[in-house]
């Protein structure tokens, strides 16, 4: 286990490495930020001067080795824009966007999984189907238009529901959280569930055809057959099973909803880390998307991990000493 | 004469597929006194299992019974309320099942697969329900019963699993256990060691057995009485000298003649020509005549189950039986 644990670190830093070389490349090749962070009436020598104390004028190399350096200290560049440390911005606004990706998971648990399992025991009830029907329509929906269609009837139409922010927050050792407070959560109540959506749906999905396999196989007649109640048939034997794939999905998409949670930032103005990545890339603000890029690989790199040590837990047939990463 | 365990009566089992209905269990009838071993042969697709699911009240949708009677120790079972006959599975009647890679689920622990089949129906503490599921791995030859109670089912070969597969369905001590093909799936030497503890134990508990399987030599050693099935019918029944030594029903010849131990050395294993006939829209007449050197006209119907007039137990259902046929008496 903690052989297993050390080899993976190596490897995310391998993986890191080639990734900050490859987002440090791609960033280079869009746009020159000088022509949007200097006034256009700015003479030559002001000009020149900028863009040497921005340390535009090395060449690509020593400009990686520069922000190589000060990475290994935990630096990882200032924002040219604010002047402040890019990744102080963007863990500043981590906890906006980790409330809303954590609550739309736990919609789409909370939802997906009964919903799913009831398709996969009723599928040809009008019930089950009624499910899988709305599963597909989860899964075609644009999230930005579902949204706009949320902010159109909640809080045009109907005015019962703010269209954007976090609302009241209340800090939680040292962090500002809006699910907290009644506005806060008023303000959760639309983008939480649109950015939920996607994930309700293929967590359906993904429960459904889990149980129906699952109740094709021995080991439940087996289990039907020693006499146990259908409850403890579905919720021990099949629910157990299912869970496997189920728990590795959610880990995954958990990753996945961070990075794109930028679209529901967007639509909601919610002051999130995608948010603030959207400002930077309109104003070419090269260390905060490199930073923002790089905190995303290693949170995916993190949950990976964890998802690698529960599923282990889960499936008795599984070692992590064995099969390395 | 005691009334026998269990009485079987015209059960009809079909699934309602879309290509049309699939008569599994077509018109079967058998009785089995208490501890007695009935072998119920046949070849893949002849309706075994779902014989045994339907005796267990465990035939999945699209299937259903359709007609019939079922009577464990009297009680009619085909109309039982479904918390009754839970009531019953595991604890009056238990079922193994062929592969024992499968059966055992992979993801639960050993002592809590066999724990909760006793606590499903006896309201006693987790302590002594695991004292009960040790004793029952001891008794099926499982060593050091303590730790591997603490097992999991991957960390088992093939026979241990089946041992375990029949421990549990040892544990509540049932009347009745249907076996279906619980050795196929093992290999030789381990198929006739389960065969013998199953044997032994099963002598020792006064529990019946129906043992189903495709292979007439297994239930040469280990069956009182033999039912042969074909097509969804049972075609022969007897004891098993009856119907292995002088077959009366064609299909039944033709099983032993493609039995090797049983031939001369030397001699050609005959197969039975043709193959099992498709259960969906099967023509009235003997299912069999298609493969039959004695078909006629006459087997163009379907015959009934004829009872030998001096011996209620034995029966064929052939217009032309090979052995002479005592008709019952009018
Ligand atoms: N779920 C099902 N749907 C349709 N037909 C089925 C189903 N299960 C079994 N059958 C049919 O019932 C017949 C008997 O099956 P089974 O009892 O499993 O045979 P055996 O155990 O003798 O090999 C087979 O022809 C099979 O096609
Ligand atoms: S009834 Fe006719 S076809 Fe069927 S087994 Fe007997 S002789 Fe053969
Ligand atoms: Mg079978």
């Amino acid at each position: 286990m903690l052989v297993f644990v050390i080899r993976r670190s190596l490897q995310s830093v391998v993986v890191l490495v080639a990734m900050s070389v490859i987002v440090f490349v791609g960033v280079y090749a869009i746009g020159n930020p000088i022509d949007i962070l200097i006034n256009p009436q700015a003479d030559q020598i002001d000009r020149e001067r900028a863009i040497a104390a921005l340390g535009l004028d090395r060449p690509l190399w020593e400009q990686y080795l520069t922000f190589l350096r000060g990475a290994v200290t935990g630096d990882l560049g200032r924002s040219f824009v604010h002047s402040t440390s890019a990744l102080g911005l963007i863990v500043e606004k981590m906890p906006a966007t980790l409330e809303l990706a954590f609550s739309a998971m736990l919609i789409a648990i909370v939802l997906g999984i009964p919903l799913g399992l009831w398709a996969g025991l009723k599928p040809d009830a009008l019930s089950g189907r009624t499910i899988m029907a709305g599963s597909i329509l989860g899964f075609s929906l644009p999230t930005f238009w579902v949204g706009l269609m949320l902010i159109m009837v909640f809080s045009v139409m109907l005015g019962w529901l703010p269209s954007n922010g976090r609302g009241t927050t209340v800090d939680l050792f040292g962090v500002p959280l809006s699910l907290l407070t009644v506005d806060g959560l008023a303000h959760l109540a639309l983008p939480a569930p649109n950015l939920a959506l996607f994930n309700v749906a293929l967590l359906i999905r993904l429960t459904r055809s889990g149980a129906r396999e699952a109740l094709l196989q021995d080991y439940v007649k087996f289990a039907r057959a020693k006499g146990l109640s259908n409850r403890r048939v579905i919720g021990v034997h099949v629910l157990r099973n299912i869970l496997i794939p189920v728990v590795t999905v959610i880990g995954l998409q958990f990753g996945a909803l961070i990075a794109f949670a930028i679209v529901t930032e967007s639509v909601f103005a919610w002051p999130g880390m995608g948010k603030l990545l959207i400002d930077s890339i309109n104003l070419l603000d090269r260390p905060v998307i490199v930073a923002y890029l790089l905190v995303i690989v290693t949170l995916f790199i993190a949950i990976n991990l964890a998802v690698d040590i529960l599923y282990s837990a889960l499936d008795p047939r599984v070692r992590l000493s064995e099969g390395g990463g | 004469m005691t009334p026998p365990l269990l009485t079987v009566e015209g059960l009809r089992t079909h699934f309602f597929t879309r290509a049309g209905v699939v008569k599994a269990v077509d018109d079967v009838s058998f009785t089995l006194a208490r501890g007695e071993v009935m072998g119920l042969v046949g070849e893949s697709g002849s309706g075994k299992s779902i014989t045994g699911y339907s005796i267990m009240g465990l035939v999945d949708p699209p299937g259903r019974v359709v007609a019939g009677s079922i009577r464990l120790d009297g009680r009619e079972l085909t109309t039982l309320d479904p918390e009754s006959m839970r009531k019953l599975r595991g604890n009056r009647v238990a079922m193994i099942f062929q592969d024992p890679m499968m059966t055992l689920n992979p993801v639960l622990r050993i002592d809590r697969q066999m724990t909760e089949a006793i606590l499903a129906h006896d309201d006693v503490g987790e302590r002594v329900a695991l004292g009960r599921a040790r004793d029952a791995l001891e008794r099926v030859g499982i060593p050091s019963p303590d730790e591997r109670l603490k097992a999991w089912p991957h960390q088992f070969s093939g026979g241990m699993r089946q041992r375990v597969a029949i421990a549990i369905a040892l544990l509540n001590e049932p009347d009745l256990i249907i076996a279906d093909e619980p050795t196929t799936a093992l290999d030789v030497t381990i198929q006739g060691q389960i065969l013998h503890e199953v044997q032994k134990l099963a002598r020792e508990t006064g529990t019946a057995l129906v043992w189903i399987t495709h292979d007439l030599s297994v239930v040469a050693g280990l069956a009182d009485r033999v039912c042969v099935m074909y097509a969804g019918r049972i075609v022969e029944q007897g004891t098993t000298a009856q119907v292995l030594d002088t077959p009366a029903h064609p299909y039944t010849q033709g099983l032993l003649d493609s039995v090797p131990s049983r031939n001369a050395r030397g001699a050609r294993l005959k197969q039975i020509p043709g193959m099992t006939p498709s259960l969906i829209g099967l023509a009235p007449g003997c299912a069999f005549r298609e493969r039959c050197a004695r078909a006629d006209a006459d087997c163009a119907e379907t015959p009934a189950m004829s009872v030998d007039g001096n011996d209620p137990g034995r029966g064929v259902r052939c217009h032309h039986p090979i052995v002479p046929w005592t008709q019952p008496p009018r």
